[in-house]
């Protein structure tokens, strides 16, 4: 039942789809003054059908309604309620669906809170806006409808991927969506915006709540995917420059770059082609990587739910829309108004059109690093993989100017300013910061030389951004972000070169010493759960000082049958101690990984402190 | 003579050029040094250099070859044409099981023998390395 009410809901959604392409494309024609209220209302009706057919696929997951192909594949009875939900966005079917729901919702949020601005605006955006959506209506129900019928019906699933079963990932792809999906209303408005000509300061204020909602959305999900990574891969890192990440972070720096640039058009009315491109860039960077992670091109460790022949389907579309883009690009460039007022060399906008720079470079080094093994592959056939190494050499020297740049720039004024601002002040405060960060490297005895000056930078950035808090230069949100960006440079620097890493095989009873301290792995207990088994290990890892317990788990799941393991983490203020250990093979010993981590935590609250700047950005009406 | 934003854009021209530039020369460079090709175990055995780089090397852990001592883990890894020794030490990912796919990174000692440096598996429990599934698909 609830498949036929999913389904059709769709068709409906998919004729208001056609309706609102004919009646926007009419209603501009005829130059009408009013907007139609039957594109508001078909609107409507067409998010309200998305939902219900969302709703629909969730209620199937709940019942474990298995004559439902999508929730026969992906769920099973004795899975948890929470998961049975989760699992309807989990697979390709159902996460498609999401897309799909957060672009119909946004569109209609667009058009209520648009009321201002011209009408010829907000029904081209409309126009752009439904060509995307009947695109997924359509890669939706005819590659991947998630309310096929299964006959005869089974008794069970085959459940879903027990590393899946987390509550982080289970909000990890909504969030990510969210910030993915927003980029397509930057995309359509900016297309719209400069049909009609009002690439200006008006306009900028208006998208760039837009640009800030997807962007913190992004940045959240983003962070999400990397602590599922975290505890539940066991590999105990945050980043592992895996395609898959790759990809989320690739549209990361496109939209990063034009949060800073849209404030320069707002203030300044200039840069307008460039902000139209970058909109066109971040929302075709963010459909790729839908794209990438579902058609299972990508040769990555994890990517869930693919299916080939559906890309595509993707790709086509991408490359329509994508070459739409820029032949109205190119036709409607003209109509920019050429704004003569005068630039100089220093200042603001030099300052952020630098951040750009960087921006895209960070974006060409992930890009290539990401596309450059498919490239090969298809050219020569060879398989190849680029590891962290790559992405290291290349991000890492440029990051010491990046964090220079990032430290002055802010304090520039727009317009015209001169140097004189990096007073002795500044000076003092940058000889302190490389002294601390060389005293850092030696009483830790780091044997890389560019370390010191990577450091330096670190710390300067820091302390600037600390006592900017007490100076009236930059809006509160501006310093939370850019304080929070320091301290995750910081962290992550810590974290990178100070953590310690241990390995080896133990035998329950045994023990094992690493850095002063002794690992002993004292007893494992087996626990029969409702859908799973679980092994769960004590060990205890003691130095002269204190001794912690840590309780790593490996679950032993039935439905299908899988292992996975659950990392105990014991989380302090200065550092994260990880254990993880895993079941080789019946000969009684487990292969155990212990890891130092420092500053992990505030790795994570850096990343919020980040997005809360934008948050605070959103709610806080301009001066 | 030309306009100030005539040269004011060419000098924007210019700058993009050498960035684009910059970029492809640093990034082939580095892709140079940091590349890690993947084999199977028969395209091991047919080698016609013994590779001196990284490389993986992908198929499934054959059937009871697992062998643990405390620090090392010695296993067999095959794409039922050709096998490849490897030895470990270090840390495995949960789906590292006998009888499943895996991928081996490290160095080649020599046609049958591989010292890994890090050991992938791809968390999906029906996955096989492309490669292995062709294999296969051959033998039958």
């Amino acid at each position: 039942m609830a498949n036929q009410i999913g389904n059709y809901s769709l068709y409906i959604a998919l004729f208001a789809s056609i309706f609102l392409i004919f009646q926007s494309s009419n209603l501009i024609r005829s130059r009408s003054k009013n907007l139609d209220s039957t594109i508001f209302s078909a609107l409507s009706v067409q998010s309200l059908m998305v939902l219900i057919s969302f709703f629909s696929l969730i209620y199937a997951f709940i019942i474990s309604d298995f004559s439902n192909e999508t929730v026969y594949n992906n769920s099973h009875t004795t899975k948890p309620l929470f998961y049975k939900i989760s699992g309807s966005w989990g697979n390709h079917e159902g996460s498609l669906l999401l897309w799909l729901l957060v672009l119909t919702t946004f569109l209609l949020i667009f058009l209520i809170s648009s009321k201002k601005l011209l009408n010829k605006y907000r029904l081209l955006t409309v126009l752009f806006q439904e060509l995307i959506i009947i695109g997924f209506l359509l890669f939706i129900l005819f590659t991947s409808n998630p309310f096929l019928n299964l006959f005869p019906i089974p008794k069970e699933g085959m459940g879903l991927n027990p590393i899946l079963q987390d509550p982080s990932l289970a909000i990890h792809p909504p969030i990510l969506y969210l910030g993915y999906v927003g980029t397509s209303i930057i995309f359509s408005s900016s297309l719209a915006a400069l049909v009609c000509g009002i690439v200006n300061k008006i306009w900028a204020k208006h998208i760039k709540k837009w640009i800030i909602i997807s962007w913190v959305f992004l940045t959240i999900g983003i962070m999400l995917g990397s602590i599922w990574a975290y505890y539940e891969l066991g590999w105990g890192g945050f980043w592992f420059w895996d395609p898959v990440e790759n990809v989320s972070l690739m549209p990361w720096f496109c939209l990063t770059a034009l949060l800073h640039t849209i404030i320069v058009l707002e203030k300044r009315n200039i840069y307008q082609s460039w902000i139209i491109i970058l909109s066109i860039a971040t929302f075709s960077l963010s459909m790729s990587g839908t794209f990438l992670v579902r058609s299972g091109i990508l040769n990555s460790i994890h990517t869930f739910a693919n299916d080939p022949s559906r890309g595509i389907f993707i790709l086509c579309f991408l490359f329509v829309l994508v070459l739409l883009a820029i032949f109205i690009f190119f036709i409607f460039q003209k109509k920019i108004s050429k704004n003569l007022s005068k630039s100089f060399l220093v200042s603001k906008e030099t300052a952020i059109l630098v951040n750009n720079w960087f921006m895209m470079f960070f974006l060409s080094v992930v890009l290539i690093g990401t596309v450059y093994p498919i490239f090969l592959e298809v050219i020569n056939g060879s398989k190849i993989s680029i590891g962290p190494p790559f992405y290291q050499k290349l991000i890492v020297p440029f990051l010491i100017p990046f964090l220079l740049f990032m430290a002055v720039g802010p304090k520039l004024k727009w317009i015209k300013d001169n140097l004189s601002k990096i007073n002795l002040n500044l000076l003092i405060l940058f000889i302190l910061s490389i002294i601390i960060s060389y005293l850092l490297v030696k009483l830790y005895g780091v044997s890389y030389l560019f370390i010191v000056p990577l450091f330096g930078v670190g710390f300067f950035l820091f302390f600037l951004t600390v006592r900017d808090f007490f100076s009236k230069d930059s809006t509160l949100p501006q310093k939370i972000s850019h304080f929070g960006f320091s301290l995750f440079i910081l962290s992550i620097l810590f974290n990178g070169i100070f953590a310690k890493e241990f390995s080896s095989n133990m035998k329950v009873g045994d023990e094992r010493e690493f850095m002063n301290k002794i690992i002993k792995f004292e007893n494992l207990k087996i626990i029969e759960e409702n859908n799973y088994k679980s092994l769960i290990a004590n060990f205890n890892i003691s130095d002269n000082k204190d001794s912690i317990n840590l309780s790593p788990e490996v679950r032993i799941y039935n439905q299908p049958k899988t292992l996975t393991s659950e990392a105990d983490i014991s989380s302090t203020f200065y550092s994260d101690n990880f254990l993880v250990f895993n079941v080789i093979k019946d000969d009684g010993y487990y292969n155990v990984r212990y890891q130092f981590k420092p500053l992990m935590m505030w790795i994570w609250f850096s990343i919020i402190l980040i997005s809360a700047g934008g948050i605070l950005r959103y709610f806080k009406n301009d001066d | 003579m030309y306009g100030k934003k005539v040269k004011l854009r060419a000098f924007f021209i210019l700058l993009i050029f050498l960035s684009v530039a910059l970029i492809i020369f640093l990034a082939f460079k580095a892709l140079e040094e940091n590349v890690v090709y993947f084999k199977s175990p028969t395209e091991v055995k047919n080698l016609s250099e013994l590779e001196t780089n990284k490389i993986r090397v992908g198929g499934m852990v054959k059937k009871n070859s697992i062998i643990t001592n405390e620090s090392e883990i010695n296993f067999i890894i095959t794409d039922y044409k050709n096998e490849l020794a490897v030895s470990f030490k270090g840390s495995v990912p949960n789906l590292f099981e006998e009888g499943k796919g895996v991928v081996a990174e490290g160095f080649l000692k020599d046609r049958s023998y591989l010292k890994a440096i890090k050991i992938l598996a791809k968390h999906d429990e029906n996955y096989m390395p492309p490669e292995v599934n062709e294999a296969l698909k051959e033998n039958k």
